[in-house]
């Protein structure tokens, strides 16, 4: 099974560009239609389960808006 | 799932400290943003950041000062490697580098980076192409493509009245003075880790006192294109990779042995 991750998306930041979400390999990204930043955009969120934590969208993402956390291997899971 | 035990863990990516708060004030999906970062985490890697020195220039490029949390100052239009110049002679211990856009350093500071560039001063340019004046409106640059539309070439650049883009790194790597002169690309993830190398490349090559140091990363301009950023970073592969390629130029023989 492959490794679980989360991420955090700081809306203050981020301007809803969307780069993240076409770059995310496991496509489990999408900008939240629900709600608008201080700023007017749509911020990016998770919207599925499958995220790895493999970083990919923190490195386009140009306002650095995103913190990646990654489980570490061989320790087990806590239940939500 | 959510995991919230920091010990279960580890934090793959988080903001640099070099990085102030700051909201930037560039448009959506606008790559000055993972330029300012990318420089951001190479000073933070190396520990740098109370002897850096920047030079801002003027442009969308000259709010870095407000986005990294250390020493800047600000030169007129151009003017930013001749800035630089005086600020290394006078304090060489410190690191030096200017950020610069296309218009600016293709443009109207085309002598001075020429001049710092063949007197192989020991200073750090990075130089964000996205093909136009980004500040202004999105007006032609030197470096803007044959046929690309903007606000002042509106049939699209001719190039039997306008001329052609200029390659910046292919004519910096001519001059002795250089040492380091690369093209790197900001439009996908593989290309982006690229260029932090070379940005950690060139702040080496200063370092060791080598001369002159370049890296021109291929930028784009989603509001002034008239393209969302997705498209914008399609355009750039499409249309400016074939004609400004990636590469290395110009690499000092005793940069080989660092491995990074």
């Amino acid at each position: 099974m492959p490794l679980k991750g989360r991420i955090v998306v700081n809306e203050k930041y981020c301007k809803g560009c969307e780069l993240c979400v076409s770059s995310c390999p496991q496509e489990v990204l999408a900008l939240a239609n629900d709600r608008i930043t201080a700023k007017g955009y749509h911020p990016a969120s998770l919207v599925a389960d499958g995220c790895t934590g493999c970083g990919i969208c923190s490195v386009i993402c140009p306002d650095a808006a995103i913190t990646v956390y990654r489980e570490k291997a061989g320790v087990s899971r806590i239940p939500a | 799932m959510v995991l919230d035990n920091c010990e279960l863990e580890t934090t793959v990516f988080e903001r640099p400290d070099t990085l102030t708060g700051a909201n930037t004030h560039y448009c959506p999906g606008c790559t000055h943003g993972i330029a300012n970062r990318l420089i951001a985490e190479v000073i933070d890697e190396m520990g740098m950041r109370e002897k850096t020195i920047g030079v801002a220039s003027v442009g969308c490029s000259v709010f870095i000062y407000n986005y990294l949390n250390m020493d800047f100052v600000q030169a007129p239009h151009g003017r930013a490697p001749a800035m630089a110049t005086g600020v290394k002679r006078v304090l060489p211990d410190r690191m030096v580098f200017t950020y610069q856009g296309d218009g600016d350093l293709a443009s109207i500071g085309m002598t001075e980076i020429v001049h710092a560039a063949a007197r192989g001063e020991n200073i750090t340019v990075f130089f964000l192409n996205n093909t136009n004046y980004g500040m202004t409106g999105g007006q032609m640059a030197p470096t803007t493509m044959p046929g690309q539309k903007t606000t002042s070439s509106q049939n699209g650049r001719d190039v039997e009245t306008q001329g052609y883009p200029i390659r910046v790194s292919e004519m910096f790597s001519k001059l002795d003075g250089a040492s380091y002169i690369v093209r790197r690309s900001l439009h996908d993830p593989k290309n982006i880790r690229m260029a932090k190398k070379a940005i950690r490349m060139a702040f080496e090559t200063q370092v060791r006192g080598l001369g002159f140091s370049m890296v021109e990363l291929l930028s784009i301009c989603p509001t002034n294109w008239g393209m969302t950023p997705k498209t914008s970073i399609q355009w750039l592969e499409e249309r400016m990779i074939p004609y400004y390629p990636l590469g290395d130029y110009k690499v000092h023989p005793a940069l080989a042995e660092i491995k990074l």
